[in-house]
């Protein structure tokens, strides 16, 4: 039955993957240029240059052809190279994947820490203050957008109290190594250099960028959770149990919580495309130097290798996530692998 | 919505860091410097954007000769004497003895400085034998616009520390263009290295000189990181580290000022310049400059080929508004291509004034009576000569809708910008040029020369035999009257033609902390960071 399932939910993937590959394919078609230049990223190449591409591209062939040989050289890890910096678009990719990823991590833990308990707390005290001021509260940062929020934090936090560096991931005086390209894993790996302070400094500039990312799935988070838990404590058995002369704390905790839970989970892992998408503001605002910023920077310079290779990069992320939470999400509730047909 | 554990551990990161007094040995540990733009290259030889010189020319090399800044004298670098014979056509350097190329990760020299390097470099520039001559598309733009490539008949080793430069003819500013920013020397044994392993393409990448800092890594769209030169000839470096934050936003420069995050910033914007100076933390510098601002015409371009036109352009600009808008009175108007410092500067009876009727009249004489449609390119960083291209634009399109130009403002990112320019892709551009000697044909060759639109320097792509005759003709002599009445002819010309029309000159400013000490402003050429401490 489960193995059915994975079997689907791949079958899924593989097609997604197809029509996205096929789409970034295109899109070097319909960007503005030559077909060839925006493919491989190489501008001003000679004749003799010109023919070796146009031969390792198969582009004297069909289309299809043309296609099969984009999706090896993809697979390989050739993706072109950027038109601005001449350098791998995949290299870049590389290094600045792990950036976008960290901070979303990071926040998207500081959400779930921070939503859940806030969810079941204003739940529990449910139409009392608590509630009201939690509910408010997740209204505001539900309603605010991203970059006004991360400007209002650098103005009062950076430019005002001094508090926060405003830009980058750590103090450029620091030199830390980059093995695996998430900064703190990094500064542990070089055992601490600088005897801790980087390790403080990196923290110090994470600080601002996860508040901004985590307001808006921890305001989601909270309503989610709230919802769920007083769709599971109107249920009868939950009445039941207090028939029963079970006290508040013994009802949420061992009874209410596990079932409100699940599809807690399940958002919890849709949120990571939503997270993403904020990221890239987020970089920007913050000088972060993650795919996001890179991205959009690539969009203004019109670098279009850059921006297909990107697109392919973040959206097949967001894609890979969103069934990996699905899974993780299954193997909790046996119920819904019921459903005859998938959806993402 | 933040929990007390969180808010508790925000407080105590704050806290952690702010709590130790950092003495001065901890703040020498490195100094950063908010430059505006990633570098073209790693080699002053092959660019002439000033964001790229200021990084690379006076932190990792060395020249054989510089101006000193006040007396305009030339001061022994790398070559400790030089003589020139009496025809003027030969001049012999003698080299300075121990000075040691740096050690990094890709290289270590096995020999001092000698005269092989300075014939390495400079025969780079004009010699088609030299293997790296057709590295990065031979391309010199500074030398080749003011023709030292056709100049060098050749470059003889008299001995290892004695080289001498044997020229065409006696040139007067050959010394000052050896003395700006591009002529550094570069080292021979590095070259041949790369060559025996087929890497020249690395050359202009990874640097190897004889200046006050050492490589050590760049990341595009992030840093330049540079350490100290334990070796260098000079004096001692005292800072440890040097790294140049790239920052394109002038706003997010004033901004980490403020924050603490750079120690120096490059071009802080005019309009930020009084939040600046309020804080007592941090110190404004301003200085002359040599410089101009302008807005060239594609001369080779319909309509504006024709000379009505561009006076019709020119006197339909409010310059005065320009110079309050733009520069907040913190420029001089231009009254000829060359600024009021130089000492060939002769103020121009025919600059084009404000006149909308003037203009109307020129534009219907030229059979534009009603108006077309052009594009103003507008360099999108700010640099000495134009801090606000953007703006500038802006202001100049309104002026131009009321003769009936229509003005489209393109802009591209910086390095892109300038190729496209080269190209000659435009019908016009807000541009400028900071000078790198004193030396008066430093603003002309390289601008307007015709070997200058060859190297696609010249951003009017306008070539004229008197004007290229002048020029000419003014280096031909070193009597400093004769030289000044060619520069005047010269000068008379470009306003007559308006290949481009002269804006204004920009002052140089840079913020800095106030416990950063030893940096200063020299009215031409990069700047330099070799004296930089903090105390």
């Amino acid at each position: 039955m489960i193995l059915d399932y994975i079997l689907r939910r791949l079958a899924l993937l593989m097609f997604m993957m197809l029509t996205l590959s096929i789409f970034t394919f295109s899109l070097s078609f319909l960007f503005p240029g030559d077909a060839l230049t925006n493919l491989s990223g190489i501008t001003n190449s000679t004749f003799s240059q010109t023919s070796a591409l146009e031969e390792r591209f198969h582009f004297t062939e069909n289309y299809i052809v043309q296609y099969f040989a984009f999706l090896e050289r993809i697979i390989q890890g050739d993706w072109g190279v950027s038109f601005a910096s001449g350098e791998s678009v995949f290299q870049h990719i590389k290094d600045l994947f792990p950036a976008t990823l960290e901070l979303s991590l990071y926040a998207l833990f500081v959400s779930v820490a921070v939503g859940v308990p806030g969810g079941i707390l204003a739940s529990a005290y449910y139409k009392r203050w608590p509630d009201k001021f939690i509910n408010s509260g997740t209204l505001i940062g539900y309603s605010m957008p991203v970059f006004w929020l991360a400007l209002l934090l650098i103005m009062v936090f950076s430019l005002q109290l001094g508090w926060f560096p405003m830009s980058g991931r750590m103090g450029l005086l620091y030199e830390i190594e980059p093995v695996t390209g998430f900064i703190l894993i990094d500064i542990m790996l070089g055992n601490f250099p600088y005897d801790g302070m980087a390790f403080l400094d990196a923290l110090h500039h994470l600080t601002l960028p996860t508040i901004v990312l985590a307001m808006y799935p921890t305001t989601v988070l909270v309503r989610f959770t709230r919802d769920s838990m007083l769709k599971v404590l109107d249920q009868s058995y939950i009445k039941t149990a207090r028939a029963k002369g079970l006290n508040r704390a013994q009802l949420i905790i061992h009874h209410a919580l596990r079932n409100a839970l699940l599809p807690v989970i399940k958002q919890i892992g849709l949120q990571f495309s939503t997270l993403i998408t904020l990221a890239m503001i987020t970089e920007v605002i913050f000088s972060w130097p993650g795919i996001g910023r890179w991205l959009i920077d690539s969009i203004y310079q019109r670098d279009y290798p850059a921006i297909q290779g990107g697109l392919l990069a973040v959206s097949m992320f967001v894609i890979l996530a969103t069934i990996i939470a699905e899974l993780t999400y299954t193997l909790f509730d046996p119920l819904s692998r019921n459903q005859a047909h998938g959806k993402v | 919505m933040f929990k007390p554990l969180l808010a508790l551990s925000l407080v105590c990161l704050v806290g952690c860091l702010d709590s130790e007094e950092k003495t001065t040995e901890q703040k020498n540990q490195g100094l950063v410097y908010c430059a505006e733009a990633n570098p073209v290259s790693f080699n002053p030889q092959v660019t002439t954007t000033g964001s790229t010189i200021d990084i690379i020319a006076n932190q990792l090399y060395d020249r054989l000769l510089s101006i000193d800044p006040v007396s305009a004298e030339f001061k022994a670098e790398l070559a400790t004497d030089w003589k020139i014979s009496p025809d003027g056509k030969a001049i012999t350097f003698t080299l300075r003895k121990g000075v040691k190329f740096h050690t990094t990760k890709y290289f270590t020299p096995s020999r001092d400085f000698n005269a092989d390097d300075v014939i390495f470099t400079f025969s780079r520039l004009f010699d088609v034998y030299n293997p790296y001559h057709f590295v990065g598309e031979a391309s010199y733009p500074y030398f080749q616009s003011v023709g030292i490539d056709q100049l060098i008949r050749r470059i003889v080793r008299v001995s290892d520390y004695q080289v001498r430069f044997e020229l065409y003819n006696a040139e007067s500013s050959f010394l000052a263009n050896l003395a700006t920013d591009f002529a550094v020397v570069l080292s021979e044994e590095y070259a041949m290295q790369l060559k025996a392993r087929n890497q020249e393409n690395l050359f202009d990448q990874y640097p190897v000189g004889t200046g006050p800092y050492v490589y050590k890594e760049y990341r595009r769209d992030r840093l330049i990181r540079y350490y100290r030169n334990p070796d260098y000839w000079k004096h001692p470096v005292v800072l440890e580290q040097l790294v140049y934050d790239i920052t394109p936003n002038g706003t997010t420069r004033v901004a980490k000022m403020l924050t603490k995050e750079c120690d120096v910033t490059a071009h802080p914007s005019s309009a930020q310049l009084s939040i600046l100076s309020q804080r007592e933390d941090i110190k404004v510098q301003k200085e002359q400059n040599l410089n101009i601002g302008y807005w060239a015409f594609n001369t080779e371009r319909p309509p504006f080929d024709d000379v009505r036109v561009r006076q019709a352009l020119a006197s339909a600009i409010d310059v005065d508004k320009i110079m309050q808008a733009v520069y907040y009175g913190n420029g001089i108007k231009a009254q000829s291509l060359l600024p009021p410092a130089s000492w060939a500067f002769e103020a121009q009876k025919a600059m084009p004034e404000f006149n909308p009727a003037l203009a109307k009249t020129l534009l219907a004489e030229a059979g534009y009576k009603n108006g077309f449609d052009m594009n103003i390119w507008a360099m999108p960083v700010s640099r000495i000569y134009n801090p606000n291209a953007r703006k500038m634009a802006e202001l100049m399109q309104s002026d131009l809708r009321k003769i009936g130009v229509n003005v489209n403002i393109v802009e591209y990112e910086w390095n892109t910008f300038l190729q496209r320019i080269g190209e000659h892709r435009h019908d016009s551009v807000l541009l400028g040029w900071a000078a790198d000697t004193p030396d008066p044909d430093n603003f002309m060759s390289p601008l307007l020369s015709c070997t200058a639109t060859f190297s696609g320097k010249n951003p009017a792509n306008w070539c004229h035999p008197e004007f290229d005759l002048l020029l000419t003709q003014a280096l031909d002599t070193t009597d400093l009257e004769k030289r000044k009445q060619y520069y005047n002819q010269a000068q008379r010309i470009i306003v007559q033609e308006l290949p481009i029309l002269p804006i204004a000159h920009g002052m140089r400013f840079q913020a800095a902390s106030s416990d950063v000490k030893g940096i200063s402003l020299s009215p031409f050429g990069g700047i330099s960071l070799a004296n930089a401490r903090k105390e």
